[in-house]
């Protein structure tokens, strides 16, 4: 297929060296990458979640429903703290809020790769309704690859697929919880954050948003002791601001 | 009491999702107001990724739930681990990930053997 189909108008410079083809491809492309790396992090993940719903005295049912509509895990790991404590529908409705407004900027930060022309908007409302920070990482690094009408297939593909896995862990976390070594359990919920960081390591080269990764993490942990509740937002707005104006005004000196 | 109900769960489990697909919405919304060229765009970037690096650093330097029962010093070597591993092969992510997550499991083992 020749690549100049895949070109937009203005970008003649900019082939797309990642295409696979067509929407259709790009769809099945999706699916296959969720296997690897990101099914064993976040399957493990849920694995952990599942085990939570038992401890918490809830039924596979729940635990099931929760990775259905919630899917941002730690919303849904402060669910079950504040449910198991017996807090108010109000007060579960706010912490969650809170502990998931990263999914905002993080929205905000891919649609601009996954609009194409000719694409209706509720597709993107409903696409959204999967973002979560594994597909979100991997759209961030191919989507810039892509010709725009794949790339919104190709995030949704993924993002189903590892939907589906992180149900099937969910259920067998809940039925292995206790059965399995506290050992085997650490590594596996280490196995997120680790897996972040190298993912952010490996993928970011603009130098503002480098810089926002290192601040954000020197002032994260001292801040979460400060106010555990606010300490997320504070940190992405201080850290990432404090990024913005160093390299902008870095840029013009 | 509502707290009695076998629905109760459910619908607390509904609210949590409204909160939480409310920002994915508002996301969308709001993303066409903005253009991804102009400097308020790189700004929402930089908020993101430093979110979730605070995110991800506190995960590891303070985690709740199991993790916070391992040493800090063993998570520490375990990410440096880690981290060196990826580097060393190329940035290989799996190895990386695998390498420190086992040494988290071995330096936990070993210390409490």
């Amino acid at each position: 297929m020749p690549r100049d189909m895949h070109r937009l108008e203005g970008e003649d410079s900019q082939p797309y060296p990642a295409a696979f083809g067509s929407p259709r491809l790009a769809f099945r492309a999706g699916a296959r990458q969720a296997f690897g790396v990101p099914a064993v992090v976040l399957g493990a993940s849920f694995l952990g979640f599942g085990a939570l719903v038992h401890q918490a005295g809830l039924t596979l049912w729940h635990g099931l429903f929760s990775t259905v509509t919630a899917w941002a895990l730690p919303g849904q790991i402060a669910f079950l703290e504040l449910y198991t404590v017996g807090a108010s529908l109000f007060l579960i409705g706010m912490a969650v809020a809170l502990v998931n407004a990263r999914l905002l900027p993080m929205t905000i930060t891919l649609m601009p790769l996954l609009r194409a022309e000719g694409m209706p908007r509720w597709a993107y409302y409903f696409a959204a309704y999967w973002i979560a920070v594994t597909a979100w990482v991997a759209a961030m690094r191919i989507c810039p690859h892509l010709p725009p009408p794949e790339r919104l297939p190709y995030f949704t593909a993924m993002s189903l697929t590892l939907w589906s896995i992180t149900l099937g862990t969910t259920a067998a976390g809940f039925l292995l919880a206790g059965s399995v070594p506290a050992y085997v359990t650490l590594g596996l919920v280490f196995l997120n954050p680790i897996y972040f960081m190298l993912v952010f390591a490996a993928e970011v080269r603009s130098r503002p948003r480098v810089l926002a990764l290192l601040l954000g993490a020197v002032i994260g942990p001292p801040l979460y002791l400060v106010t555990a509740d606010w300490s997320l937002l504070i940190t992405g707005l201080v850290a990432g601001s404090l990024a913005f104006l160093v390299a902008k005004t870095g840029g013009h000196a | 009491m509502p707290d009695q109900s076998v629905l109760w769960p459910f619908v607390a489990m509904i609210v949590a999702a409204l909160a939480t697909y409310v920002w994915r919405v508002l996301g969308v919304a709001l993303s066409g107001r903005i253009d991804p060229e102009g400097p308020l765009f790189e700004w929402v970037a930089c908020v993101t990724y430093a979110l979730l690096a605070g995110l991800i650093a506190r995960m590891i330097v303070l985690p709740i739930g199991p993790l916070a029962e391992t040493a800090l010093g063993a998570r520490l070597a375990a990410a440096a681990i880690a981290l060196a591993i990826f580097f060393l092969t190329r940035r290989n992510i799996g190895l990386g990930v695998g390498a420190g997550a086992g040494a988290l499991v071995l330096l936990t083992w070993a210390s409490s053997a």
